[in-house]
C-alpha cells in the first residue's frame, strides 16, 4: 500500500471542471473489451484521467463508475486503496520526482536524499511546489538498485543521483523543462 | 569453474537487441512454430515438468506442477497472468529481461498460453517500469503483425491475445492474488486459499500466474530440451527431503556495498561468496562485508560468516534463512549498523502491509516502533525478545495471516536477532557507536 504521508494540501487552485475529454472517454471504452468484466478497466481509466488531470476528481470518479457500471465508491474504494491516485485537492505538479528509500539505495547513501530533496524544493514529502512543477514523494525499492541511490521521473528510473549536488541538478533540469502549473 | 554461457542473457546489449527483427534473426520464435505444428499442448506441460523448472519470482513453485492443477478439459476461459509487479526491494531482473529483450518473454508467454489453453494473458507490470511497460507494449504490438499473437496464430488452431496491465505502485499486487484482485480493478487484496488460483482465479476462471523470468527459461527448455536444463544447477538436496532440485539458469541481482552492482546469469548454486567477489566486484572501499540478504528483502538476514551456502532454493534454509527468494544479493559492510538494516526493512513492510489482517498490519507497525525505539537509543532489553516473538507468529507459516507478505517481514527480524544478537545487545547497553552510521543517516 502506498504513502500515508503523501497527503499534503499546500496549493489553493481553482477547480478542474468537468467533464472528461472525449478522447479519454473514448479510450476508456475501447479498453472494456479487454476484460470480461468492466471493473477491470478500473485502474486504467484511474491512469489514464490522472495522467491527464494530474489528479482524480470526485465528478471523474463518478463519470468512470458510469462508463464502467459500478457505484462511485467501488471506484472510490479502488483509487484509495493505492495512494498513488490523488483527489483534486492534492493534484500532482506538471512532473513527478520519487526518491528511493530501500535498502540497496539506502546503503549507498540514499538516507537523507528525500530530505534533501525536500529541502531543496521546499515542500513536505507529498507535496507539490506552488509554482505547480514538480510533486516528491517516496519511493520503496525502484527496482534500479544497479544505479543506486535512484529516483524516477513520472514512470522513468533515474541513476546514481548520489550527493546533494546530483539532487540539485535534477531538481534543476526538472524545474527547467516543465513548463508552469498543471 | 568453466566459464557460463548465458542463456537468459545470451541477446542482452546487442543493438538489435529488443526488436522482433533482431529476435527473429537470432533464432527467435522458431521454437514457438515448431512446438505449435508438432506438440500438443500435454506435451510442452509434460516436458516443463519433466526439466524440474520452479518458479522465480519467489516460492520456486514446480512450474510444470502447477501447470497441471489446472482443471482437466475445462471449457476455458483460462488465463495467463504474468506477474511482473517485482517490487520485492533489491530485484531487477525482470526489468532487464522486460526493457532489454521482450520478446523472449513474449515467446515464452505464447507458449505457456498454449500450453495450458489460454486465450488471454494479462501482463501486469509495476508502475514503476514505465520503460519496460512500452518495450513490451512494442513487443506485443510487433508479434501481433507477425501473426505471433492474435487469432490463428501461425495458421495453426491456436489463439492468443496479450493486454499490458500497469499497476499503481504497491508491493502487495505482487502476491498472486493481489495481483488477481487489482486486475480485476477491486483493492489488492489478498484471497485466502484454497481455492487456488489454478481452480479460481482471475474473473473467478482458471489462471496460472508466472514470473517472466520462469516463462523466459520455458522457451529454452523447449528449444534445447529437458537434459540440457537438468545438466545446469542442482539436484535434490538428499538431506532434505522436500527439496525438488535448482534446476537451470537463475539471474541473480547484486547491489549494496559492492564495486560492481548489477546483473548476473549463472547457474543456480553458485555461494554467495562467489557472487560477491567473483561478480560483484568485492566489498567497496576495501572493506569486508558484515551480512547480505540473500534473496531480497523477506528472506532475512545472514552473517558473512555464512556466505558459503550455495544460492539454489535448498541453501538459504540450510543457515536458517527463509529461501532463495528472488536471488537478489544485497550486501552491506562491516561499517554499517546491523540496526539501520534491520530499520530499514522494517520500514518497508510496514509501509506495504495491505491492512488486511490485523496480525500483519498490527505487528509490522509494532515491529517497526520497537526497532525506532531501539535506534534512538531508548531499547529496552526485552525488546529483543518481544521482537522474536512477534516475528514468529506473523505469517501464513504459522497460520496468521491471509498472505506471504507478514512471513518475509517477520523472517528479517528473527534472523537479525538470532544471527546479530550480540551487537543488538552491546547497542541496547551503550546506544549507536559513533562512526558506525557511514552511509545510513538517522531518518524518519
Ligand atoms: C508479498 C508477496 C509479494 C510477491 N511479489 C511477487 C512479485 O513481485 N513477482 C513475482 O513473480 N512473484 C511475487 N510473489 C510470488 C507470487 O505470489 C507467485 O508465487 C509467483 O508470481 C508465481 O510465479 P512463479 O511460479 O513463476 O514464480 C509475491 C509473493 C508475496 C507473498
Ligand atoms: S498478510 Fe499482510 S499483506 Fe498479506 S493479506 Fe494479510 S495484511 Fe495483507
Ligand atoms: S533499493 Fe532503491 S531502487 Fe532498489
Amino acid at each position: 500500500m502506498s504513502h500515508p504521508d503523501a497527503h499534503v494540501r499546500n496549493r489553493d487552485l481553482p477547480p478542474i471542471p468537468g467533464p472528461l475529454p472525449v478522447e479519454i472517454r473514448e479510450r476508456i471504452f475501447s479498453l472494456i473489451p479487454r476484460y470480461p468484466s468492466k471493473q477491470a478497466v478500473t485502474l486504467p481509466a484511474l491512469h489514464l484521467v490522472q495522467d491527464k488531470l494530474r489528479c482524480v476528481p470526485r465528478w471523474a470518479v463518478e463519470e468512470i463508475s458510469d462508463i464502467l457500471d459500478l457505484s462511485p465508491a467501488e471506484v472510490h474504494d479502488t483509487m484509495s486503496f493505492y495512494g498513488f491516485f490523488r483527489d483534486e485537492s492534492d493534484r500532482l505538479g506538471v512532473r513527478r520526482l520519487w526518491v528511493c528509500r530501500s535498502l540497496a539505495c539506502a546503503l549507498r547513501g540514499a538516507d537523507g536524499l528525500l530530505e534533501k530533496a525536500s529541502e531543496l524544493l521546499g515542500v513536505p514529502v507529498g507535496g507539490t511546489t506552488s509554482d505547480g512543477t514538480l510533486t516528491l514523494e517516496l519511493a520503496e525499492c525502484l527496482g534500479a538498485c544497479e544505479g543506486a541511490p535512484a529516483c524516477m521521473i513520472d514512470d522513468e528510473h533515474v541513476h546514481d543521483i548520489s550527493d546533494e549536488s546530483r539532487m540539485r541538478d535534477l531538481v534543476q533540469r526538472l524545474r527547467n523543462a516543465s513548463t508552469g502549473p498543471a | 569453474m568453466a566459464t557460463y554461457e548465458p542463456v537468459l542473457l545470451r541477446r542482452i546489449g546487442r543493438p538489435e537487441c529488443q526488436g522482433i527483427e533482431g529476435y527473429r534473426a537470432d533464432g527467435g520464435y522458431k521454437t514457438l512454430e515448431r512446438v505449435l505444428k508438432e506438440l500438443t499442448s500435454e506435451q510442452v506441460t509434460n516436458q516443463v515438468k519433466d526439466s524440474g523448472l520452479r518458479g522465480r519470482g519467489g516460492a520456486g513453485f514446480p512450474t510444470g506442477l502447477k501447470w497441471t492443477f489446472l482443471p482437466k478439459g475445462h471449457p476455458g476461459p483460462i488465463y495467463l497472468c504474468v506477474n511482473c509487479d517485482e517490487s520485492e526491494p533489491c530485484t531487477f531482473n525482470n526489468r532487464v529481461l522486460v526493457e532489454k529483450d521482450p520478446h523472449q518473454v513474449l515467446e515464452g508467454i505464447i507458449l505457456a498460453s498454449y500450453a495450458i489453453r489460454a486465450t488471454t494473458a494479462y501482463f501486469y507490470i509495476r508502475y514503476e517500469y514505465g520503460h519496460g511497460m512500452r518495450q513490451m507494449q512494442k513487443a506485443i504490438d510487433e508479434a501481433y503483425s507477425a501473426g505471433l499473437l492474435g487469432k490463428n496464430i501461425l495458421g495453426t488452431s491456436f489463439s492468443l491475445d496479450v493486454f499490458v496491465h500497469r499497476g499503481a505502485a504497491a508491493y502487495i499486487c505482487g502476491e498472486e492474488t493481489g495481483l488477481i484482485e487489482s486486475l480485476e480493478g477491486k483493492r489488492a487484496w489478498p484471497r485466502i486459499k484454497p481455492p487456488f488460483p489454478a481452480i479460481e482465479g482471475a474473473f473467478r476462471k482458471p489462471t496460472i500466474v508466472n514470473n517472466p523470468e520462469t516463462l523466459a527459461n520455458v522457451v529454452h527448455i523447449m528449444e534445447r530440451g529437458v537434459d540440457w536444463f537438468k545438466s545446469i544447477g542442482v539436484p535434490p538436496d538428499p538431506k532434505n527431503p522436500r527439496d525438488a532440485g535448482s534446476y537451470g539458469p537463475k539471474l541473480y541481482c547484486i547491489s549494496g556495498h559492492v564495486n560492481k552492482p548489477g546483473i548476473v546469469e549463472l547457474p543456480m548454486g553458485v555461494t554467495l561468496r562467489e557472487l560477491v567477489e567473483n561478480h560483484g566486484g568485492g566489498v567497496w572501499k576495501g572493506r569486508k562485508a558484515k551480512g547480505a540478504i540473500p534473496g531480497g528483502n523477506s528472506m532475512g538476514i545472514i552473517p558473512e560468516s555464512e556466505f558459503d551456502i550455495p544460492l539454489d532454493f535448498n541453501g538459504p534454509g540450510t543457515v536458517k534463512a527463509l529461501g532463495l527468494g528472488t536471488a537478489a544479493v544485497t550486501i552491506f559492510d562491516d561499517q554499517t549498523s546491523i540496526v539501520d538494516v534491520l530499520h530499514n526493512l522494517c520500514r518497508f513492510f510496514a509501509h506495504e502491509s495491505c491492512g488486511q489482517c490485523t496480525p500483519c498490519r498490527e505487528g509490522t507497525g509494532w515491529m517497526l516502533k520497537i526497532v525506532e525505539r531501539i535506534r534512538r537509543g531508548q531499547g529496552r532489553r526485552e525488546d529483543l525478545d518481544i521482537l522474536e516473538e512477534v516475528a514468529d507468529r506473523i505469517g501464513i507459516m504459522p497460520g496468521t495471516t491471509i498472505c506471504g507478505l507478514a512471513d518475509g517481514a517477520g523472517w528479517p527480524v528473527k534472523t537479525a536477532i538470532r544471527k546479530f544478537r550480540p551487537e543488538f545487545e552491546s547497542y541496547l547497553k551503550s546506544g549507536p557507536r559513533q562512526g558506525v552510521r557511514l552511509q545510513m543517516a538517522q531518518s524518519h
